[in-house]
């Protein structure tokens, strides 16, 4: 397993299906009357979140408790980064403090990866959300929420996704792709599990050189519908777009907008996901984030189970070098 | 976590050459020593009832539903079996690289009042009952937790001991001793190699 956990491009199809079927087998503590694990115990594990964040921040810090893990959570609003102290210092605080594990959300793209690579600091570093580039846990958590809810034959007592891929799923992407770290960790992380990805979005918010991730692109969602598994939608990113991207909210909801009437063109077994938070009404009709094709309240209850299981991977074990 | 194969390196011991495996228990034996463990199991708790059966993975997990079958058939009265992981419990986690978790499988009545039989293959070091008795003080509490193994090699380094054992063997610590089971390698086998010297210092059971 590797040391850091940066973007889903690092993770191989063996590290991710290692990470999902670990996250299964921890997702039933969460029924168990005790909640946790010893496992992580006496480890410190520093949430550094310099960009607001409300399921990201509590999940991993659901995670690391459930695991025993100490947790330090560091937010950069009311810390002396409102001071002007650089990403350096914090880092170097964080080493002098001994934090095993650091997991970062940074506006800049590319933080985590300075974080991890500059020597500031001897702990593993996890990407919880690096500007417009990479959020790699969502994309494991909504891998793993597509692999439950496709894989598991319903019904059938003893189906379980351990050790299933998404190969040959069809999973659509919608909406503002441009401003989007899900879609880019998605598309890796699904590619790499062998689903096929298109993305939907209006010209404007596909990012200059899609045509070079491995998935397709389109600016019609309804010729998409009716042979996906998955509809992901994204949020639009108002607080990342300086410029006009789109005429008006209204025209963007009526032609990328996820409503009952395109919902009902979906194929029957198809699930609705959104990495939240929504814009109610917006790219997403209430009445289709509260059905039961939704998956989104069950995302966050997954995103623990993989967060715990990419902290226990990470954090658990000596490095490979220190076993002979 | 491969908790047959139970290597340790020579300490102070005696180093045997390393040589072809040597047969322990053949088929026969092995379900021989279950169908007495059943019978003991049977005995000492005056029948099957309360009863529960958790194999630590993954050879024990076979063994749990081998001896329940043994009981149903004798007694014609089901048991619960399940499987009990422990890996996030073991004490040296941090002394290796990090390994994949195996299935943790409870009855759905739970374990709480009832009397708890561990089932695993080999005892060795005592670790893993250790980890296994924290294990399941998480899921419940039990009012009575008994011990069975097919294998007893000796070289306690906890307080430990077995209720029910299918083979006392004594080994040096350089020995190792694998267990094969119909389930997860095809047939029914228990050996003893000598390994070679300074091999991968692993501690299991």
């Amino acid at each position: 397993m590797i040391r850091h956990l940066l973007s889903s491009a690092d993770l191989s199809r063996d590290d991710a299906l290692l990470v999902l079927d670990t996250a299964e087998e921890l997702a039933a503590v969460a029924d168990r009357p005790i909640k946790k694990l010893p496992t992580l115990r006496g480890r410190t594990v520093v949430n550094l979140f310099f960009e607001d964040s409300t399921r990201t921040r509590i999940s991993f810090e659901a995670a690391a408790k459930r695991l025993s893990a100490d947790v330090i959570n560091f937010s950069a609003k009311g810390s002396s980064v409102s001071k002007g102290e650089s990403l350096k210092d914090t880092a170097l605080t964080l080493e002098a403090m001994g934090a095993d594990a650091v997991v970062v959300r940074h506006g800049s793209s590319g933080a985590p990866h300075r974080l991890a690579h500059s020597g500031w600091i001897r702990g593993s570093v996890v990407n919880a959300g690096d500007g417009t580039h990479e959020h790699p846990t969502q994309a494991l958590l909504d891998a793993f929420t597509m692999r439950r809810r496709l894989n598991v034959e319903a019904g059938s007592a003893g189906s379980t996704a351990t050790g299933t891929g998404l190969d040959g799923r069809r999973v659509t992407i919608v909406g503002d792709v441009l401003h989007s770290r899900v879609a880019r960790s998605n598309v890796l992380l699904l590619h790499t599990l062998g689903a096929e990805v298109t993305l939907v979005a209006p010209p404007t918010l596909l990012p200059v050189g899609v045509e070079h991730w491995p998935c397709a692109a389109s600016y019609d969602l309804d010729g998409e519908l009716a042979k996906s598994d998955v509809v992901m939608m994204l949020r639009v990113q108002r607080e990342r777009m300086g410029a006009a991207f789109f005429p008006s909210a209204r025209e963007y909801s009526r032609r990328y907008g996820l409503d009952g009437r395109r919902v009902a063109m979906l194929p029957d077994h198809a699930i609705v996901m959104h990495p939240g938070p929504m814009n109610r009404g917006m790219e997403i009709a209430a009445d289709v984030a509260d059905s039961a094709r939704s998956t989104i309240v069950e995302q966050v209850t997954n995103g623990v189970s993989v967060r715990m299981a990419v902290l226990y991977l990470l954090l658990s074990g000596a490095g490979a070098t220190e076993v002979a | 976590m491969p908790p047959t194969q139970d290597t340790r390196a020579p300490a102070t011991r005696r180093t045997p050459p390393s040589g072809d495996p040597r047969s322990v228990l053949e088929a026969p034996d092995i379900g021989r020593a279950l169908t007495r463990i059943a019978h003991e199991i049977l005995e000492r708790n005056k029948g099957p009832q309360d009863v529960v059966l958790l194999g630590i993975p993954s050879r024990g997990v076979p063994l749990a539903r081998r001896l329940a079958a043994r009981i149903a058939s004798v007694e014609g009265h089901d048991v619960p079996v399940g499987a009990l992981d422990v890996t996030m419990y073991r004490d040296d986690l941090r002394l290796r690289p990090a390994r994949a978790l195996e299935h943790t499988d409870l009855p759905p009545d739970g374990i709480d009042g009832r009397t708890v039989v561990l089932v695993d293959d080999v005892l060795f070091s005592g670790r893993t009952i250790r980890a296994a008795l924290d294990a399941l003080n998480d899921h419940g509490r039990p009012r009575l937790v008994q011990l069975a193994v097919l294998v007893d090699r000796g070289h306690r380094e906890l307080p430990i001991r077995p209720d029910y054992v299918g083979k006392n063997l004594p080994t040096s610590m350089s020995e190792r001793v694998s267990v094969r089971l119909e389930e997860v390698d095809g047939h029914d086998a228990v050996s003893i190699t000598a390994a070679a010297t300074g091999d991968s210092q692993e501690v299991t059971a």
